[in-house]
């Protein structure tokens, strides 16, 4: 007997949002020309900003965007992980708690209280948390927003089981291979480059400015020695080396362990 | 015991030294231009001196001189007008013979069979305009390592060979460079084509001037279109008394028994002490003239049947570059320090014959906070000693 030789099926894609701005699913919809490749390598099986059909999971590959903040977003990430056979996080907010991790360092009930007109309908957690300390997580792309290229490098490394080409290093390792003269040594003007990881294509240094760590803490980071060269070498005060440590990526270990050493 | 150090540069016989008027430096540079060649010299970008492609004499920076010191540079206003007062630039040579991102072939992937296509060996006929001894001695190092026979790289060695140089003795230390106490200048003694000495517009209205030899054929084939006269013993004079002044002036210096002392000192307490500043970002080996590692990253379309193999720039201050089967080998701040100072100062003369550090200083000035290479050395020793 013989059966007809079937295609195999397409991965399905799925891309799911917490606590988050959607800009990094739209750094998705931004591979213009990449798009249609994608969606010929894998089915997009359920992806809200792009099209409101659904289909059932479980899914090949999820890519979650958005922290945790709220005792929903809480409970719906385990059932994200369950219908998951590869979870990757991207962005700043799914990896590292994101800019309203900031949260985490105040009183929420007092900016609720300060922000909302009727304060007993807000329902949040007291803290902005990356999906790491709630699900396991297969890999995690850095970024506010995340680089298109290195988020279809990473698809791409997983429809071809091999390891995505996303280096841990420095932003310095960028600057210096672009030929972008230091900002910090050639102008005195401070920057996380050194404590940084490389992603964003060597976006502000190349315009002659400081690196703000979109990217979150590189491998290995030195936060004290890169902030005591703040402080003596270029003026800093406290408050202002507490702020560099307390962007998009505050509530990642190295970075929130700095600012709090400046409080 | 390692063996000794061998010749890293050729000692050439200069040509008796011709006498160029600085006004007609442009004439020299239009020569190599008619000669087909592309000109690489130092220009002002980013706020730094850098090399990069230059059209004339217009383009280089001229009066301006560099204010180094560890972590930090300035570009300031010279006092003697001069092209060439500034010292070590923020990029180096390497640049142009070792990219930082080469392509190394496309894969692809049909019917069962990969093809592998290799891109051509791009290899401008360049001249590379204001290289200085410390430079020179780098090229010679980068050399021993691309370009030795048995593990030739063929695309550096034609770059090499297509890159004419005219060298630039320093007339002004700057406040990072010590190739004095490394025995690498600040005068050229070989590995160059041209070599000019300049002499700025003394007090008594004499004019600005350039002292010129070759050192190679090539280079006396563009003296010889040149049309100049030879110059006089008191204009050499001048010029060489600049150039001894610069060594004498040079405010930094590498310890003398650098190779053997570190190769003494693996365990010494001080690497942990450098680790707490050093933030092991890599600038310094990026920068330095020498270092020559790269890591090779594969690439592949969505259908997994076109690949990319690039080589690029990399650092022994990753984890990756000492990731072996089950990690990575040097993991501590300290054990990437150890393995880049140890590396530059002691294991070079045993793989190379020759040291991997020429003093030309960018990896103090291009630290981002400052770490002296010549000081670590020093309190490695310092602390064996029990001083
Ligand atoms: S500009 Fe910033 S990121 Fe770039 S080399 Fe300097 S410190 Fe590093
Ligand atoms: S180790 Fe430093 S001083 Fe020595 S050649 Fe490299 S960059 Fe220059
Ligand atoms: S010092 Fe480090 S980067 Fe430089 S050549 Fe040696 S191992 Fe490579
Ligand atoms: S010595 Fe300086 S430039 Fe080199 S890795 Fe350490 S901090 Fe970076």
């Amino acid at each position: 007997m013989t059966r007809a030789k079937r295609k195999p099926a397409r991965p399905k894609l799925a891309v799911w949002k917490f606590s988050s701005c959607d800009g990094c699913q739209l750094s998705l919809l931004d591979c213009e020309d990449e798009l249609l490749e994608v969606a010929e390598a894998v089915e997009i099986a359920y992806f809200l900003e792009a099209t409101r059909a659904e289909v059932k999971g479980p899914y090949d590959i999820s890519l979650v965007e958005g922290s945790i903040s709220t005792p929903h977003d809480a409970e719906r990430i385990h059932k994200v992980r369950r219908q998951s056979r590869v979870l990757i996080t991207i962005g700043a907010c799914a990896t590292a708690g994101g800019i309203q991790a900031l949260r985490n360092f105040a009183d929420v009930e007092e900016f609720i209280r300060a922000v909302y007109a009727e304060p007993k309908f807000i329902s949040t957690l007291g803290r902005s948390t990356p999906i790491s300390h709630h699900v396991p997580v297969d890999f995690e792309l850095y970024g506010c927003p995340i680089d298109k290229y290195q988020l279809l490098e990473v698809i791409n490394a997983h429809l071809n089981v091999r390891k995505p080409v996303i280096p841990n290093h420095s932003q310095c390792i960028d600057c210096k291979r672009a030929g972008t003269v230091c900002v910090m040594v050639g102008q005195g003007i401070a920057c996380m480059g050194p404590v940084t990881q490389a992603g964003c294509g060597n976006l502000c240094p190349s315009r002659g400015r400081g690196c703000y760590a979109c990217f979150g803490p590189k491998e290995t980071p030195n936060t004290a020695s890169l902030a005591k060269w703040f402080q003596n070498e270029l003026g800093d005060d406290h408050r202002t080396v507490r702020d560099r440590f307390r962007g998009v990526s505050a509530f990642s270990e190295s970075f929130r362990k700095e600012s709090e050493a400046h409080d | 015991m390692p063996p000794p150090d061998t010749p890293v540069v050729p000692s050439p016989t200069p040509t008796p030294a011709l006498r160029l008027d600085a006004g007609r430096l442009p004439h020299l540079l239009a020569v190599l231009t008619a000669d087909g060649r592309e000109l690489i010299g130092p220009v002002v970008s980013g706020g730094a001196i850098v090399y990069g492609p230059i059209t004339g004499a217009d383009d280089l920076p001229k009066g301006l001189v560099d204010d180094q010191a560890p972590g930090r540079y300035r570009l300031v206003a010279g006092e003697s007008g001069t092209y060439f007062d500034h010292v070590a630039t923020a990029n180096s040579w390497k640049t142009f013979l070792f990219p930082p991102e080469q392509k190394i072939c496309d894969i692809a992937h049909a019917d069962g069979a990969l093809t592998v296509t290799a891109p051509p060996v791009d290899a401008p006929a360049r001249a590379f305009i204001g290289v200085r001894a410390c430079d020179l001695r780098a090229m010679g190092i980068l050399g021993k390592v691309f370009d030795n026979g048995d593990f030739a790289d063929p695309a550096y060695a034609a770059r090499r060979r297509n890159a004419l140089i005219v060298a630039v003795n320093c007339g002004r230390a700057g406040g990072t460079c010590f190739c004095t106490s490394m025995g690498t200048g600040p005068k050229a003694d070989g590995g160059y084509d041209l070599a000019l000495t300049e002499v700025p517009a003394g007090g008594d209205g004499a004019p600005a001037y350039f002292t010129l030899v070759a050192g190679s054929d090539a280079g006396r084939r563009i003296l010889d279109r040149l049309d100049l006269n030879r110059a006089t013993a008191a204009e050499v004079e001048t010029a060489a008394a600049r150039v001894a002044a610069c060594a004498d002036s040079m405010g930094r210096e590498m310890i003398a028994d650098a190779a053997e002392m570190l190769g003494d000192n693996l365990d010494s307490p001080h690497w942990q002490t450098v680790a707490e500043r050093c933030l092991n970002c890599a600038n310094c080996t990026m920068a330095c003239p020498t270092c020559f590692c790269s890591t090779v990253e594969d690439v592949t379309d969505l259908t997994g049947d076109n690949a990319e193999r690039w080589r690029k720039w990399d650092s022994c201050f990753t984890l990756d570059h000492s990731y072996m089967h089950g990690g990575s080998l040097r993991r501590s701040g300290a054990a990437r320090y150890r393995q880049w100072i140890t590396h530059k100062l002691a294991h070079w003369h045993d793989q190379f014959g020759t040291s991997g550090c020429t003093g030309c200083g960018r990896c103090i000035t291009w630290c981002p906070v400052g770490i002296d290479i010549t000081e670590e050395a020093r309190a490695v020793r310092d602390r064996a000693a029990g001083t």
